[in-house]
Formats: C-alpha cells, structure tokens, sequence
C-alpha cells in the first residue's frame, strides 16, 4: 500500500489536517503544515475561512511560491484585511473570536499536552528547544489540532515539560487551572486520526488512514491509546488537493 | 532591583526626561553611548522582522557588556549578541534562527551549558509585560501560561482570583526597559516615526521603555510627517536619540523596502551548524567587526543580495 503513494507525509497531514476545518471558521494558523491545511480548506470546501497569523495578520492569502519563512514577515500580510500589533491579535484569542488553533510539538502526552521547550530534565536538558512562541496561549484559549509525524519518541507516557497545555492531567483537570475555553480537537498524523474522551480526555483513534491498522498506530505510540468503537478509514488525498499544495509550494520547501 | 518600579519612581523617571521638541539625530557610535553595561535593553520587531540590526551590530563593535535582552521572538541578532559575549540573558517566548533553519545551535550552546539564561515567557505574556509598562500599571491580568510548566520556571509571575468574577487570572508583572532599540521606515529628526506593516510589540516597547533609540531607513521632514500624523506610531517625547541607518535591518527584512536576505541567512545557518562558537566568532569578525563601517558591512553583503531583497521587498505593494 505505501510503496503505491503519490503524496508525501506533509502533504497527507496538510490534506486530512485541512479537512477537519469548517466555512466560516477563524483559524489561528503557523507555518508549514498549518498554513497548508487552512490555505488548502480556503481554496477546497471553506472559501470563507479567515487565517490569522500570530505576527498580526488578520484574513492572510498566501501567494504560491512566496511561503513566509515565519508568521512574523510581510509575505504573511499579502492581501490581508488587517494588520494588527502581535499583543492584540493574540487578545483576540483570549476574547474568543477564533475557533481552531494549529500546532505540533516535540513531544505530546495521551491528553495532549504539547511539550517544544526542553528534552530530558528541564534543569540539565538534552535539547534546550525553541519554546512555546504562541502556542502556549493559542492551546490556552481556542480548540486545537496538532498535526505532527507519529513516532514513539513524541508521542510519550509523560511530556517532559508541559509548553502548551491540552487536557493537563485528564478529566477536569484543564477546567480546574483555570483555562476555561479551549482544548484539543484532533491530532492529525500520517497513521491517523485521534481525537479525546469526552470524559477522560485520553487520546482515542478515530480514523486510520489507508492501509494502516490500529496495531500499527499503538506500536508507534508510547501509551496505550483508545479506539472509537467506529473507526473510519480516512479517504486518500485526492489529485485536486495535493495540486493546491503543489502550486503553493512550487519548490517544495515544505512539503517534500 | 525590584521587578517592578512604584509608581512614584516611574513617574519621576519620565519628569526627568527632556521631553522638548528638539532635534536629536545622532550616528551609530554616538547611540551606542546611551546604552549602559548591565541595561535591559528591549529589541523591536520580531524573528527577521524589522530587527534592529544596525544598533545590536554597533553595540557589539563598542563593546556592550551584561545587557538583558527582552524580545517578542528572537532569532539571529540574539545569537550575535550572545555568541559575542554582549548578553547572558534573554527573555522571549521562541529563540532560534527561523523554522526553516531548525533547532539553533548557538541558542543550544549558550543555554545547554548555562553559558546564558533563556526566561521563556508565552509570546502574549510578552506582549502583556510591555504592555502593562506602557499603561504605567504594575501588572496586567491575562488568561494563558496557567496550568502549563511555564510558570514554575518564572518567579515574576502570580496566580489570582477576580474579585468580580472569582475565576482564576494570571498576574504578569510590568516590563520596562531601561532603553528600546526600534528600526522604523521612516521618522523626523525629533522622533515622531511612521512604521509601516506589521508593528509587532514596537509601540508597547517605546512607551515601556526608559529611553528609546531610533533607527530609521530615511529621516523625513517634520512638514511631511505633519501631512499624515494618523500615520505616526511613536510619538517623539519617547525618542532620545534618531540614526539615518538604510537597510538596517539587513540582512533581516524591513516591510515594503526589503525582504531578508535568504542567501545569506542560509549561509550563515551553515557556518553556524558546522561549529556554533567559532562558526559565529568568525562571522562577528568578519561581518561585525571587520567593515569600518555600515556602508562598508552592506557591501561586504553585496550588491545583488541588497538588490534582490529590495526588488521582493518592494513586491508588497504590488498585487
């Protein structure tokens, strides 16, 4: 089955990543895969979804072949609606105008808690990482996907620090620090798609992606995942949408 | 030092400035002189935005000891300024090159080995730090970085509930710089500057800040700023010093006027990657101390770079 594909893993997240997003929605977007899915959805079934970028761009459109090298450079702000300082279009989260938020990570725990500072001992670590950026205040107030490859080494029993907070220690937990809105949605990855209890808030497959099985999912996963009693199998990117990604990233920067 | 001044020290700090419409274009040099060893010093833009690299590269060629650097998100002007042993210290909420150079190798070195202390604050927290010094209130309340592990690792910070509403807040305590380093497309002499795109932090840092130092792609009249004043963002009794510096950011991006200068970002992630203290001792060398100066460190960046960012960078405008 994999030797007969004609996508590459970034392109398979971008796709099932972009998917999952909704018309009309307000989706706070970084670069990479993130920016792919919700230009991907913009252009596909969600014409009027508006991306915002953490740098300040409200209602970006990405030019093909000018991919912003961060959310923070004037390609991020081509045909935008608005520019805002980066302190209040990070407000606009906390006040609650945006729906999905997008994010990876280096590690990520069975309730999605995000971990991009540190590897090992956060006092003698192994890696010092680039940290949160935004993400720890984009996983704080709005409903998040993560899209990110499925290796055993980031998905862990425990994160070594917890950077973005998903559903902290499981059940009410996140409630109960004090973050009142917001929490993971869905975890995209190029075995699957999970999503969490609605009540333990552990991380449960629901959708596995041509030829891939639900062993394979949880041998390449460091705690023991849930399965959705109605597991889906995903639909394979279709020849319209990786010629989206194609034209956006003629040189492959990203998506090879 | 406390990490917040009373409110009778901010007050008397800003009586004791010279807030007079005067002129106060100075050169690169005479700027750097108003940088103290030991200053937290907050750096304008953000990653390869607007950075203001022509007054981090003067402050490394005078010699700057001790500062404290206080950035949005920081990227390589923060690796010069650690790699030359100008900081020990940086607060931000993402440090490396960019996301397409991966992991910073001078970023890993420096804090790996406790050479240099990286305080990460979540980007809002960042924001909401400038901005509670620009509101000359002593904190802001903010709803993110509870419940992650940010907070342990932060002793300026304190949990709350809202008298009016009982729920939990997190408390951030004011920043106020005690000088802010800010590249704008243009300004007066006297400081009023007109920023174009994106303004990131910059305005929250110049009304935070103690004092702030300008630099500027072109000096303009105060006839043409007065044509436009909607278009001023930082007004000139915050400014105590304006530097004519063209492609001061460079090779960083400056909106509308240039993008970065990719080659030779990516050339310089190779020098880095390969050895992160002599691949960056090298290059301050050459690039930072070398050139006699600004003029002569563009050149040595070379014409078709310089031509070819300001051809993309001008691209903006075009649709």
């Amino acid at each position: 089955m994999t030797s007969e594909r004609n996508y590459t893993a970034t392109e398979l997240l971008s796709v099932v990543a972009g998917r999952l997003l909704k018309d009309g929605q307000v989706v706070f977007a970084g670069v990479g895969v993130p920016l792919f899915a919700a230009t991907l959805a913009q252009r596909t079934h969600a014409p009027s979804l508006t991306i915002l970028f953490e740098g300040g761009t409200i209602g970006a459109f990405v030019e093909p072949g000018k991919l912003p090298p961060s959310t923070n450079e004037q390609r991020c702000t081509h045909r935008a609606n608005m520019l805002l300082s980066a302190t209040d279009v990070l407000l606009l989260l906390q006040r609650g105008y945006v729906d999905i938020g997008f994010m990876g990570g280096a590690q990520i725990d069975m309730y999605g808690n995000l971990n991009s500072s540190y590897i090992g001992d956060p006092d003698e670590p192994r890696t010092r990482l680039p940290g949160t950026g935004g993400g720890n205040d984009i996983s704080s107030l709005a409903n998040m996907i993560v899209a990110t490859r499925h290796e055993k080494r980031r998905f862990v029993e425990k994160v070594d620090f917890i950077t973005s907070p998903g559903f902290l220690d499981g059940g009410d937990t996140r409630r109960g620090s004090g973050l009142l809105a917001g929490g993971m949605y869905r975890v995209v990855t190029d075995l699957g798609i999970m999503g969490f209890d609605s009540h333990s808030k552990r991380m449960k497959i629901l959708s596995l992606h041509p030829g891939v099985t639900a062993e394979e999912v949880q041998d390449n996963t460091g705690f023991e995942l849930l399965v959705d009693d109605n597991v889906q199998v995903t639909d394979p990117p279709q020849e319209s949408e990786l010629n989206v990604l194609r034209e956006l990233d003629p040189d492959r920067m990203y998506t090879a | 030092m406390p990490t917040v001044r009373s409110y009778d020290q901010l007050r008397e700090d800003v009586r004791s400035r010279d807030r007079s419409l005067r002129e106060k274009v100075v050169s690169l040099e005479e700027a750097a002189g108003l940088v103290n060893d030991g200053d937290g010093v907050g750096l304008g833009g953000s990653t390869l935005s607007r950075t203001p690299l022509a007054m981090i590269w003067q402050l490394i060629r005078s010699g700057r000891k001790d500062l404290k650097l206080y950035r949005s998100i920081a990227s390589s002007e923060s690796e010069l300024l650690l790699a030359a042993g100008v900081s020990r210290y940086i607060l931000t909420s993402w440090f490396s090159q960019g996301i397409i150079w991966g992991v910073s190798k001078v970023m890993r070195h420096y804090t790996e080995n406790k050479l240099a202390v990286f305080e990460e604050w979540s980007h809002m927290g960042v924001g909401m730090r400038f901005r509670a010094g620009a509101m000359g209130v002593p904190y802001l309340p903010m709803r993110t970085m509870l419940g992650s592990n940010l907070t342990n690792r932060l002793e300026d910070i304190e949990e709350s509930t809202c008298p009016f509403t009982d729920e939990k807040l997190l408390l951030v305590p004011a920043l106020n710089p005690d000088v802010a380093l800010i590249h704008v497309q243009r300004c007066d002499a006297f400081g009023n500057a007109q920023l174009d795109g994106l303004s990131f932090m910059d305005i929250d840092l110049a009304m935070a800040a103690d004092k702030v130092i300008l630099t500027t792609e072109q000096v303009v009249s105060n006839e043409q700023i007065r044509r436009r004043p909607d278009q001023t963002k930082i007004p000139f009794f915050t400014v105590d010093a304006v530097v004519e510096v063209p492609f001061g950011c460079a090779p960083h991006e400056c909106y509308g006027v240039y993008e970065p200068f990719f080659d030779h970002l990516d050339w310089y992630a190779k020098q880095i990657k390969a050895d992160p203290v002599e691949g960056a001792r090298r290059y301050i060398d050459e690039f930072i101390h070398a050139p006699k100066d600004w003029n002569e460190y563009l050149s040595k960046l070379g014409t078709a770079e310089i031509v070819d960012a300001a051809r993309r960078g001008r691209s903006i405008y075009d649709l």
